[in-house]
Protein backbone atom coordinates (compact mmCIF):
# COMPACT_ATOMS: atom_id res chain seq x y z
CA UNK A 1 0.00 0.00 0.00
CA UNK A 2 2.88 2.38 0.74
CA UNK A 3 4.27 1.60 -2.24
CA UNK A 4 1.33 2.04 -4.29
CA UNK A 5 1.07 5.43 -2.88
CA UNK A 6 4.54 5.97 -3.35
CA UNK A 7 3.99 5.05 -7.14
CA UNK A 8 1.02 7.67 -7.06
CA UNK A 9 3.13 10.58 -5.77
CA UNK A 10 5.69 9.58 -8.18
CA UNK A 11 8.54 8.24 -5.85
CA UNK A 12 11.22 5.91 -8.07
CA UNK A 13 10.61 2.41 -7.76
CA UNK A 14 13.44 -0.25 -6.43
CA UNK A 15 13.95 -1.10 -10.01
CA UNK A 16 14.16 1.98 -11.20
CA UNK A 17 16.56 2.59 -9.06
CA UNK A 18 18.42 -0.39 -10.06
CA UNK A 19 18.41 0.93 -13.67
CA UNK A 20 19.61 4.19 -12.84
CA UNK A 21 22.37 2.59 -10.35
CA UNK A 22 23.77 0.01 -13.33
CA UNK A 23 23.68 2.63 -15.98
CA UNK A 24 26.32 4.59 -13.74
CA UNK A 25 28.51 1.73 -12.29
CA UNK A 26 29.02 0.02 -16.04
CA UNK A 27 29.74 3.24 -17.59
CA UNK A 28 32.19 3.63 -14.88
CA UNK A 29 33.34 0.29 -15.72
CA UNK A 30 33.49 0.80 -19.49
CA UNK A 31 35.69 4.01 -19.16
CA UNK A 32 37.90 1.76 -16.68
CA UNK A 33 38.25 -0.82 -18.98
CA UNK A 34 39.67 1.76 -21.91
CA UNK A 35 42.67 3.73 -20.39
CA UNK A 36 44.04 4.32 -24.25
CA UNK A 37 40.44 6.25 -24.85
CA UNK A 38 41.41 8.26 -21.74
CA UNK A 39 44.74 8.98 -22.77
CA UNK A 40 43.63 10.30 -26.10
CA UNK A 41 40.77 11.86 -25.22
CA UNK A 42 43.03 14.08 -22.64
CA UNK A 43 45.77 14.28 -25.02
CA UNK A 44 43.07 15.97 -27.75
CA UNK A 45 41.74 18.08 -24.77
CA UNK A 46 45.67 19.40 -24.21
CA UNK A 47 45.59 20.41 -27.64
CA UNK A 48 42.63 21.86 -28.06
CA UNK A 49 43.30 24.29 -24.90
CA UNK A 50 47.03 24.62 -26.01
CA UNK A 51 45.70 26.89 -28.99
CA UNK A 52 44.72 29.57 -26.71
CA UNK A 53 47.02 29.33 -23.54
CA UNK A 54 50.17 27.71 -22.70
CA UNK A 55 49.73 24.57 -19.92
CA UNK A 56 51.50 22.07 -18.26
CA UNK A 57 51.05 19.28 -19.79
CA UNK A 58 52.50 17.25 -17.00
CA UNK A 59 50.33 18.36 -14.36
CA UNK A 60 47.01 17.85 -16.44
CA UNK A 61 44.33 15.36 -14.47
CA UNK A 62 41.54 14.01 -15.87
CA UNK A 63 38.95 12.17 -13.71
CA UNK A 64 35.66 11.03 -13.84
CA UNK A 65 33.47 10.96 -10.71
CA UNK A 66 30.16 9.94 -10.36
CA UNK A 67 27.69 13.40 -9.51
CA UNK A 68 23.87 12.54 -8.48
CA UNK A 69 22.42 11.16 -11.62
CA UNK A 70 25.33 11.22 -13.57
CA UNK A 71 29.08 10.91 -14.82
CA UNK A 72 31.20 13.69 -14.51
CA UNK A 73 34.47 14.23 -16.43
CA UNK A 74 36.51 16.41 -14.17
CA UNK A 75 39.68 17.81 -16.03
CA UNK A 76 42.45 20.25 -13.54
CA UNK A 77 44.58 21.80 -16.35
CA UNK A 78 46.43 24.22 -15.00
CA UNK A 79 47.55 27.44 -16.75
CA UNK A 80 51.37 28.69 -17.06
CA UNK A 81 50.26 31.81 -19.39
CA UNK A 82 47.47 33.38 -20.97
CA UNK A 83 49.95 35.91 -23.20
CA UNK A 84 50.57 33.44 -26.01
CA UNK A 85 52.46 35.15 -28.98
CA UNK A 86 50.07 35.51 -31.66
CA UNK A 87 49.61 33.34 -33.89
CA UNK A 88 49.77 29.93 -32.11
CA UNK A 89 52.41 27.40 -32.99
CA UNK A 90 49.28 24.39 -34.00
CA UNK A 91 46.73 27.16 -35.83
CA UNK A 92 43.77 24.75 -36.59
CA UNK A 93 43.51 23.06 -39.41
CA UNK A 94 40.25 25.69 -40.40
CA UNK A 95 41.58 28.66 -38.48
CA UNK A 96 39.81 31.55 -38.50
CA UNK A 97 40.62 34.99 -38.44
CA UNK A 98 43.31 36.14 -35.71
CA UNK A 99 40.50 38.60 -33.41
CA UNK A 100 38.23 35.45 -33.24
CA UNK A 101 40.62 33.95 -30.34
CA UNK A 102 39.33 32.77 -27.44
CA UNK A 103 40.88 32.70 -23.83
CA UNK A 104 39.33 30.41 -21.35
CA UNK A 105 40.72 30.25 -17.85
CA UNK A 106 38.55 27.81 -15.80
CA UNK A 107 39.98 24.84 -13.97
CA UNK A 108 38.49 22.53 -13.68
CA UNK A 109 36.63 22.25 -16.63
CA UNK A 110 33.59 20.03 -16.19
CA UNK A 111 31.64 18.43 -18.77
CA UNK A 112 29.00 15.53 -19.01
CA UNK A 113 30.66 12.35 -20.61
CA UNK A 114 29.02 9.77 -21.82
CA UNK A 115 29.86 5.87 -22.53
CA UNK A 116 28.16 2.85 -23.72
CA UNK B 1 14.63 -8.46 -29.62
CA UNK B 2 13.12 -11.39 -29.09
CA UNK B 3 13.11 -12.96 -32.71
CA UNK B 4 15.15 -16.50 -32.44
CA UNK B 5 19.04 -16.72 -33.64
CA UNK B 6 19.67 -18.79 -36.22
CA UNK B 7 21.85 -21.40 -35.68
CA UNK B 8 23.85 -24.65 -37.74
CA UNK B 9 20.69 -27.70 -36.95
CA UNK B 10 22.49 -30.32 -34.57
CA UNK B 11 24.97 -32.28 -36.12
CA UNK B 12 24.94 -36.18 -36.98
CA UNK B 13 27.54 -38.14 -37.83
CA UNK B 14 31.04 -36.56 -39.48
CA UNK B 15 30.44 -33.26 -38.39
CA UNK B 16 31.27 -31.51 -35.21
CA UNK B 17 29.37 -30.92 -32.35
CA UNK B 18 28.79 -27.62 -30.69
CA UNK B 19 31.38 -26.66 -27.76
CA UNK B 20 28.92 -24.25 -25.63
CA UNK B 21 30.21 -22.68 -22.32
CA UNK B 22 27.53 -21.55 -20.13
CA UNK B 23 29.06 -18.56 -18.01
CA UNK B 24 28.45 -15.78 -15.76
CA UNK B 25 31.01 -13.85 -14.02
CA UNK B 26 28.64 -14.21 -11.01
CA UNK B 27 28.63 -16.87 -9.03
CA UNK B 28 24.98 -18.13 -7.48
CA UNK B 29 23.15 -17.05 -10.09
CA UNK B 30 22.16 -21.06 -12.14
CA UNK B 31 24.67 -21.69 -14.31
CA UNK B 32 24.74 -25.13 -13.18
CA UNK B 33 20.78 -25.77 -13.09
CA UNK B 34 21.17 -24.13 -15.82
CA UNK B 35 23.22 -26.77 -17.43
CA UNK B 36 21.71 -29.80 -16.32
CA UNK B 37 18.37 -28.53 -17.21
CA UNK B 38 19.64 -27.44 -21.22
CA UNK B 39 21.86 -30.68 -21.30
CA UNK B 40 19.07 -33.22 -19.99
CA UNK B 41 16.40 -30.83 -22.66
CA UNK B 42 18.55 -31.02 -25.70
CA UNK B 43 19.09 -34.56 -24.43
CA UNK B 44 15.35 -35.36 -24.51
CA UNK B 45 15.20 -34.15 -28.01
CA UNK B 46 17.43 -36.85 -29.34
CA UNK B 47 20.91 -35.33 -28.97
CA UNK B 48 23.96 -36.82 -28.06
CA UNK B 49 25.04 -34.51 -24.97
CA UNK B 50 27.82 -34.20 -23.42
CA UNK B 51 28.74 -31.90 -19.75
CA UNK B 52 31.16 -31.06 -18.23
CA UNK B 53 31.66 -29.55 -15.01
CA UNK B 54 34.83 -27.12 -15.39
CA UNK B 55 34.32 -26.08 -11.67
CA UNK B 56 37.28 -27.99 -10.33
CA UNK B 57 37.20 -28.04 -6.54
CA UNK B 58 33.62 -26.99 -6.34
CA UNK B 59 31.76 -29.73 -8.01
CA UNK B 60 28.31 -29.40 -8.39
CA UNK B 61 27.01 -30.74 -11.50
CA UNK B 62 26.44 -34.28 -10.50
CA UNK B 63 24.75 -33.37 -7.83
CA UNK B 64 21.91 -31.43 -9.54
CA UNK B 65 21.48 -34.27 -12.00
CA UNK B 66 21.59 -36.94 -9.09
CA UNK B 67 24.55 -38.70 -10.40
CA UNK B 68 26.55 -38.28 -7.59
CA UNK B 69 27.03 -41.79 -6.48
CA UNK B 70 28.41 -43.04 -10.20
CA UNK B 71 30.98 -40.59 -10.09
CA UNK B 72 34.51 -42.43 -10.28
CA UNK B 73 37.05 -40.30 -12.03
CA UNK B 74 37.04 -36.78 -12.93
CA UNK B 75 38.25 -33.84 -15.30
CA UNK B 76 41.74 -34.64 -13.86
CA UNK B 77 42.17 -37.58 -14.26
CA UNK B 78 41.59 -37.34 -17.57
CA UNK B 79 43.71 -34.49 -18.34
CA UNK B 80 46.27 -36.15 -16.59
CA UNK B 81 46.10 -39.80 -18.58
CA UNK B 82 45.15 -41.46 -15.35
CA UNK B 83 41.91 -42.71 -16.93
CA UNK B 84 40.38 -42.91 -20.35
CA UNK B 85 37.63 -40.34 -21.55
CA UNK B 86 35.29 -43.75 -21.84
CA UNK B 87 36.12 -44.59 -18.15
CA UNK B 88 35.61 -41.23 -16.56
CA UNK B 89 32.20 -40.47 -18.60
CA UNK B 90 29.20 -41.09 -15.95
CA UNK B 91 26.09 -42.13 -18.19
CA UNK B 92 22.84 -39.57 -17.25
CA UNK B 93 20.17 -41.83 -14.89
CA UNK B 94 17.31 -40.34 -17.02
CA UNK B 95 18.60 -39.28 -20.93
CA UNK B 96 20.29 -42.40 -22.54
CA UNK B 97 22.55 -40.02 -24.63
CA UNK B 98 23.62 -37.85 -21.94
CA UNK B 99 26.55 -38.46 -19.97
CA UNK B 100 29.20 -36.17 -17.30
CA UNK B 101 32.56 -35.64 -16.71
CA UNK B 102 32.78 -34.68 -13.40
CA UNK B 103 34.90 -31.70 -11.93
CA UNK B 104 37.72 -33.28 -9.37
CA UNK B 105 36.54 -32.02 -5.74
CA UNK B 106 39.80 -32.20 -4.14
CA UNK B 107 41.76 -30.53 -6.53
CA UNK B 108 42.26 -26.63 -7.37
CA UNK B 109 41.81 -25.01 -10.53
CA UNK B 110 44.85 -23.66 -11.52
CA UNK B 111 46.16 -28.08 -12.04
CA UNK B 112 44.00 -27.65 -15.22
CA UNK B 113 46.45 -27.89 -18.25
CA UNK B 114 44.99 -24.98 -20.63
CA UNK B 115 46.10 -26.52 -23.51
CA UNK B 116 44.87 -30.68 -22.68
CA UNK B 117 41.57 -29.00 -21.72
CA UNK B 118 40.98 -27.80 -25.54
CA UNK B 119 42.07 -31.19 -26.93
CA UNK B 120 39.57 -32.84 -24.78
CA UNK B 121 36.46 -30.67 -25.55
CA UNK B 122 37.44 -30.82 -29.25
CA UNK B 123 37.80 -34.66 -28.87
CA UNK B 124 34.29 -34.73 -27.22
CA UNK B 125 32.71 -32.83 -30.02
CA UNK B 126 33.65 -35.35 -32.30
CA UNK B 127 31.44 -38.01 -30.65
CA UNK B 128 28.71 -35.38 -28.93
CA UNK B 129 26.24 -33.28 -31.25
CA UNK B 130 26.56 -30.86 -27.97
CA UNK B 131 29.49 -30.34 -25.30
CA UNK B 132 28.54 -27.96 -22.65
CA UNK B 133 30.91 -26.67 -19.90
CA UNK B 134 29.48 -25.15 -16.36
CA UNK B 135 32.00 -22.70 -16.00
CA UNK B 136 33.02 -21.77 -12.94
CA UNK B 137 32.21 -18.02 -11.12
CA UNK B 138 35.03 -15.56 -11.28
CA UNK B 139 37.25 -14.40 -14.97
CA UNK B 140 40.34 -16.13 -13.80
CA UNK B 141 41.99 -19.01 -15.05
CA UNK B 142 38.76 -21.43 -13.92
CA UNK B 143 37.18 -19.33 -16.57
CA UNK B 144 39.86 -19.17 -19.16
CA UNK B 145 40.13 -23.32 -18.76
CA UNK B 146 35.95 -23.48 -19.15
CA UNK B 147 36.06 -21.19 -22.45
CA UNK B 148 39.26 -22.72 -24.30
CA UNK B 149 37.56 -25.25 -26.18
CA UNK B 150 34.41 -23.94 -26.59
CA UNK B 151 33.37 -21.78 -29.58
CA UNK B 152 29.77 -20.81 -28.45
CA UNK B 153 28.72 -19.01 -24.95
CA UNK B 154 25.22 -19.17 -23.46
CA UNK B 155 25.02 -16.35 -20.23
CA UNK B 156 23.20 -16.58 -17.50
CA UNK B 157 22.46 -13.37 -15.80
CA UNK B 158 19.69 -12.37 -12.96
CA UNK B 159 17.59 -9.36 -13.04
CA UNK B 160 20.31 -7.90 -10.46
CA UNK B 161 22.40 -5.22 -10.68
CA UNK B 162 25.20 -6.72 -9.55
CA UNK B 163 24.37 -9.90 -11.60
CA UNK B 164 24.36 -7.61 -14.73
CA UNK B 165 27.39 -6.07 -14.02
CA UNK B 166 29.11 -9.49 -14.17
CA UNK B 167 27.67 -9.98 -17.15
CA UNK B 168 28.41 -7.33 -18.81
CA UNK B 169 32.45 -7.78 -17.85
CA UNK B 170 32.06 -11.38 -18.90
CA UNK B 171 30.93 -10.54 -22.06
CA UNK B 172 33.42 -8.12 -22.72
CA UNK B 173 36.15 -10.82 -22.04
CA UNK B 174 33.96 -13.13 -24.26
CA UNK B 175 34.46 -10.72 -27.43
CA UNK B 176 32.39 -11.93 -30.55
CA UNK B 177 33.96 -15.24 -31.29
CA UNK B 178 31.60 -16.64 -29.04
CA UNK B 179 28.52 -15.38 -30.26
CA UNK B 180 27.13 -14.97 -26.43
CA UNK B 181 23.74 -15.50 -26.05
CA UNK B 182 21.27 -15.10 -22.77
CA UNK B 183 19.11 -16.65 -20.41
CA UNK B 184 17.63 -14.58 -17.67
CA UNK B 185 17.23 -16.70 -14.68
CA UNK B 186 15.56 -16.70 -11.07
CA UNK B 187 12.43 -13.56 -12.59
CA UNK B 188 9.77 -13.04 -10.66
CA UNK B 189 7.12 -11.73 -13.06
CA UNK B 190 5.08 -10.76 -10.34
CA UNK B 191 8.11 -7.97 -8.50
CA UNK B 192 9.11 -6.89 -11.91
CA UNK B 193 4.91 -5.77 -12.10
CA UNK B 194 5.04 -4.23 -8.98
CA UNK B 195 8.33 -2.01 -10.06
CA UNK B 196 10.83 -4.32 -7.57
CA UNK B 197 12.57 -6.26 -10.07
CA UNK B 198 14.40 -5.25 -13.32
CA UNK B 199 12.46 -6.58 -15.79
CA UNK B 200 13.87 -8.80 -19.18
CA UNK B 201 14.29 -5.59 -20.91
CA UNK B 202 15.51 -3.51 -18.13
CA UNK B 203 18.46 -6.20 -18.42
CA UNK B 204 18.92 -6.62 -22.31
CA UNK B 205 18.22 -2.53 -22.58
CA UNK B 206 22.25 -2.71 -21.24
CA UNK B 207 23.14 -6.48 -22.33
CA UNK B 208 21.75 -6.04 -25.64
CA UNK B 209 22.00 -9.73 -26.69
CA UNK B 210 20.55 -12.26 -27.95
CA UNK B 211 18.07 -13.58 -25.59
CA UNK B 212 17.46 -17.38 -25.42
CA UNK B 213 14.96 -17.42 -22.98
CA UNK B 214 13.78 -16.56 -19.36
CA UNK B 215 13.10 -18.65 -16.53
CA UNK B 216 10.87 -17.67 -13.62
CA UNK B 217 12.15 -17.84 -9.91
CA UNK B 218 10.19 -21.39 -9.19
CA UNK B 219 10.11 -23.46 -6.28
CA UNK B 220 9.86 -25.96 -8.57
CA UNK B 221 13.43 -25.41 -9.40
CA UNK B 222 14.51 -25.70 -6.06
CA UNK B 223 12.62 -29.42 -5.34
CA UNK B 224 13.82 -31.03 -8.28
CA UNK B 225 17.40 -30.07 -7.28
CA UNK B 226 16.90 -31.26 -4.26
CA UNK B 227 16.34 -34.84 -5.71
CA UNK B 228 18.46 -34.81 -8.16
CA UNK B 229 15.80 -34.78 -11.36
CA UNK B 230 16.41 -31.94 -13.39
CA UNK B 231 12.91 -29.98 -14.03
CA UNK B 232 13.54 -30.63 -18.20
CA UNK B 233 12.70 -34.36 -17.62
CA UNK B 234 9.31 -33.46 -17.59
CA UNK B 235 7.37 -32.51 -20.69
CA UNK B 236 4.64 -30.01 -18.72
CA UNK B 237 4.24 -27.31 -16.84
CA UNK B 238 5.53 -23.50 -17.77
CA UNK B 239 9.09 -23.69 -16.63
CA UNK B 240 10.26 -26.93 -17.82
CA UNK B 241 8.38 -26.18 -21.43
CA UNK B 242 10.94 -22.83 -20.84
CA UNK B 243 13.90 -25.17 -20.96
CA UNK B 244 12.67 -26.67 -23.33
CA UNK B 245 11.74 -24.19 -25.77
CA UNK B 246 15.46 -22.47 -24.89
CA UNK B 247 16.85 -25.94 -26.25
CA UNK B 248 14.81 -25.69 -29.27
CA UNK B 249 16.29 -22.73 -29.71
CA UNK B 250 19.64 -23.83 -29.21
CA UNK B 251 19.24 -26.03 -31.58
CA UNK B 252 18.38 -23.76 -33.99
CA UNK B 253 14.23 -23.99 -34.49
CA UNK B 254 12.10 -20.76 -34.87
CA UNK B 255 10.08 -21.60 -31.65
CA UNK B 256 9.60 -17.59 -29.54
CA UNK B 257 11.82 -17.01 -26.41
CA UNK B 258 10.27 -17.99 -23.82
CA UNK B 259 9.55 -15.36 -21.13
CA UNK B 260 7.14 -15.83 -17.67
CA UNK B 261 6.74 -11.90 -17.98
CA UNK B 262 3.70 -11.79 -20.53
CA UNK B 263 1.16 -14.01 -18.49
CA UNK B 264 2.27 -12.59 -14.83
CA UNK B 265 0.30 -14.46 -13.53
CA UNK B 266 -3.64 -14.43 -13.06
CA UNK B 267 -2.82 -18.05 -13.02
CA UNK B 268 -0.11 -17.60 -10.28
CA UNK B 269 -3.02 -15.72 -8.38
CA UNK B 270 -5.63 -17.96 -8.44
CA UNK B 271 -3.52 -20.77 -7.65
CA UNK B 272 -2.58 -19.16 -4.78
CA UNK B 273 -6.44 -18.04 -4.08
CA UNK B 274 -7.48 -21.99 -4.54
CA UNK B 275 -4.69 -23.32 -2.90
CA UNK B 276 -3.53 -24.86 -5.96
CA UNK B 277 -0.82 -27.39 -6.00
CA UNK B 278 2.67 -26.36 -7.09
CA UNK B 279 5.17 -28.92 -7.63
Amino acid sequence: MIDWVKKMFGGPTSSSTAKERLRLVLMTDHLALAPDIIENMKRDLIDVISRYVEVDRDKVEVNFEREDRALAMLANIPIVSVNRPSPPPQPPAQSGPPSRRRRRKKPPAQSPATAH
Amino acid sequence: MHQPVPHEVATPAAKLGRAIVVTSGKGGVGKTTTTANLGTALAQRGARVALIDADVGLRNLDIVLGLESRVKYHLLDVLEDKVSLDEALVPDKHSETLVLLAAAQSREKDEVDTEKMRALVQGLRERFDYVLIDCPAGIELGFKNAIVGADEAIVVCTPEVSAVRDVDRVVGLLGNRFKPQLIINRLRPALVKKGKMLSVEDVNAILRLPLLGVIADEPEIIITTNRGEPLALRHEGETANAYHAIAARVAGENVPAPSPELKESLMGKLGSIFGGKRA
